[in-house]
């Protein structure tokens, strides 16, 4: 369970990430103080873990940056809610073990309490009392984001070994 | 069986079976490149896998390209550890000074028919050698460094056909940035961009790359092109003709859907903030005669030689108004050295500019450039989201380097068709 917290459409990874902190890098947790700060103030210091960032349409447009998702996964964020992702940044937060999520985040509102079974295909919304079911990853993905992510399904495999879809 | 798009045919060959759209793919991997804001994390990715080596040494680049030189010392200690990894697995740097990853992988490594992987989102711009290029995050290309393969969806093809002449002033810059308005930054989601017809045609490469490169802004996978006389005459240029290959899409390509532009009746662009979708023509009320501050020619979109032949055009013998600061970042050191040769660059520095070294400069925001609270900016570069130059308080405006010249004499964004 865990707190939603809403941003609207195209959230780029500049707003994530900024360009600004790029000395960061390398130092992740520091950069993580800042993550999505240009989008809202509050996000940074109020994330706990559990939580759910909740996007609209084309959520994490632009750069390849993998620090955008690896920074929102950082404090514990459970999963990435949007209508739609943009393509790098999705496959990111797949490689990186983050779950992120197509589904209809209109019916959700900022502070809801969420919950996720990723097996079921499933968000529940707490507050309002209702089931969203969203659909299953490609199976190529799945598999990545059960073994933790690509580092860890290559430490498993020593390869790419990916059945077909 | 109907034909194949562009994108099929070069993910067939790589991964050496028929694949079509919504195929799982292995492909073998031609060129794997990162740049120095995503290669750390790459790197640090192979140690964790535990695979410090390169499948192909040669065709893997390490370009430091984005804060080079550095700025900070956090920045240049990443250098140090790229240039430390690629002296133990034998990969190829490009070092500070070279220029910015995907013009410099143009001039030199990237060859039609190429599957090319680049930790950067410009990747796609080696469409425009005819060669399957996307940008992935760091721990796909770790993979594709070490393993020299990646596994990829067949995307779907959206086609735009293009014809008519540009008129003059008008640019390919113009046309992405009305492609853009037409279907907007999410329009070309997991899609190929593949450009073709008569005006692609007689479109010289440098202008091509430019339609490539701004794939990404519409979320395209790829922009690929055909690779034909005009992609021979560039490699024969840069002493690379040997690798030369054609490529054509079959007649009865499958494509998802086809959009026709004729570019006679296309007019100079512009792209408000806060995306590159946000787009009206340059005489719209709303930028024609807005206060610039600072006008920005560089990137990986448009800052070659020839942009900056086009802007010098515009420049020679006048002025940067007063209150506007220009400043311009040659994409490569060959575009560097060429702008010099030619005398290019004086005519920009009697212009009043500011000429900074070869890479990505203000572009991402890290140094050389960035602009205070409130400032509007006229750029070349690609995107202009909030805080994208460094300042979330600035506001840039993205155009043509014929818009940006005609900008920068007038302190005010400007139609290049009313001057030179
Ligand atoms: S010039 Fe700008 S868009 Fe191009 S690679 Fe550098 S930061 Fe990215």
């Amino acid at each position: 369970m865990g707190r939603a917290w809403k941003f609207g459409d195209n959230v780029s990874t500049d707003l994530i990430a900024p360009g600004r902190y790029y000395h960061l890098r390398s130092n992740l947790p520091e950069l993580a103080k800042h993550v999505l700060e240009d989008a809202r103030a509050d996000f940074a210091a109020g994330v706990k873990a559990g939580d759910f960032v909740v996007g609209g349409r084309n959520f994490g447009k632009g750069s390849s940056r993998e620090h955008a998702p690896v920074i929102i996964k950082l404090p514990g964020t459970r999963a990435v809610l949007a209508k739609s992702f943009a393509r790098i940044f999705y496959r990111n937060c797949i490689n990186i073990g983050l779950p992120a999520v197509v589904v209809d985040t209109d019916r959700i509102d900022e502070g809801d309490d969420l919950d996720i079974n990723l097996e079921a295909g499933v968000v529940t919304d707490r507050t309002k009392g209702i089931e969203l079911a969203f659909p299953p990853l490609p199976s190529v993905m799945a598999r990545i984001l059960e073994e933790g992510g690509l580092v860890e399904y290559i430490k498993n495999h020593g390869d790419l070994v990916l059945a077909g879809p | 069986m109907p034909g194949q798009t562009l994108v099929e045919k070069i993910l067939s060959r790589a991964s050496g079976r028929d694949v079509r759209a919504g195929d799982i793919a292995i492909a073998q991997v031609d060129l794997a490149y990162v740049q120095d804001g995503t290669g750390p994390l790459t790197f640090r990715q192979m140690e964790k896998m535990g695979l410090v080596k390169a499948a192909n040494p040669t065709r893997s680049v390490v370009f430091i390209d984005h804060s080079a030189p550095p700025p900070r010392k956090e920045l240049a200690t990443d250098h140090v550890y790229l240039r430390e990894f690629a002296a133990r697995t034998g990969m190829v740097v490009s070092d500070v000074g070279e220029g910015v990853c995907h013009q410099v992988a143009f001039e030199k490594f990237v060859r039609p028919w190429d599957v090319a992987i680049g930790a950067d989102s410009h990747t796609v711009m080696g469409g425009a050698m005819g060669a399957f290029a996307t940008g992935m995050g760091s721990t796909d290309v770790a993979v594709a460094l070490a393993l020299g393969k990646t596994w990829l969806r067949v995307p779907e093809t959206m086609k735009f056909e293009v014809g008519g002449r540009f008129a003059k002033g008008v640019f390919a810059k113009d046309l992405i940035l009305r492609v853009l308005g037409d279907i907007k930054t999410d329009g070309a989601t997991y899609m190929a961009m593949e450009w073709g017809g008569p005006a692609i045609a007689a479109m010289p490469m440098t202008e091509r790359m430019v339609l490539s490169n701004m794939a990404i802004e519409a979320g395209g996978k790829c922009g690929p092109q055909p690779s034909d006389q005009e992609t021979k005459r560039y490699l024969r240029e840069h002493g690379r003709e040997a690798e030369w290959k054609e490529l054509r899409p079959d007649p009865d390509a499958g494509f998802e859907d086809e959009h026709p532009y004729d570019v006679s009746s296309l007019e100079p662009m512009v792209a408000r903030p806060p995306q590159e979708d946000n787009v009206v023509p340059v005489t719209d009320p709303s930028v024609k005669g807005l206060r610039i501050h600072q006008v920005y020619l560089g990137s990986c979109t448009n800052a070659r030689y020839e942009d900056i032949r086009v802007f010098c055009e515009y420049m020679k013998g006048e002025k940067v108004a007063k209150g506007t600061r220009l400043i311009v970042v040659p994409a490569s050191k060959e575009s560097y050295v060429r702008s010099m040769k030619e005398g290019l660059l004086e005519i920009l520095l009697d212009a009043g500019a500011t000429i900074n070294p070869p890479g990505c400069g203000a572009c991402p925001g890290v140094h050389l450039g960035i602009p205070g609270d409130g400032e509007n900016v006229l750029s070349t570069t690609n995107r202009n989201y909030v805080g994208r130059m460094g300042n979330p308080a600035a506001f840039t405006y993205l155009a043509s380097p014929a818009t940006a010249a005609a900008t920068a004499m007038h302190g005010v964004i400007a139609d290049p068709r009313e001057v030179g």
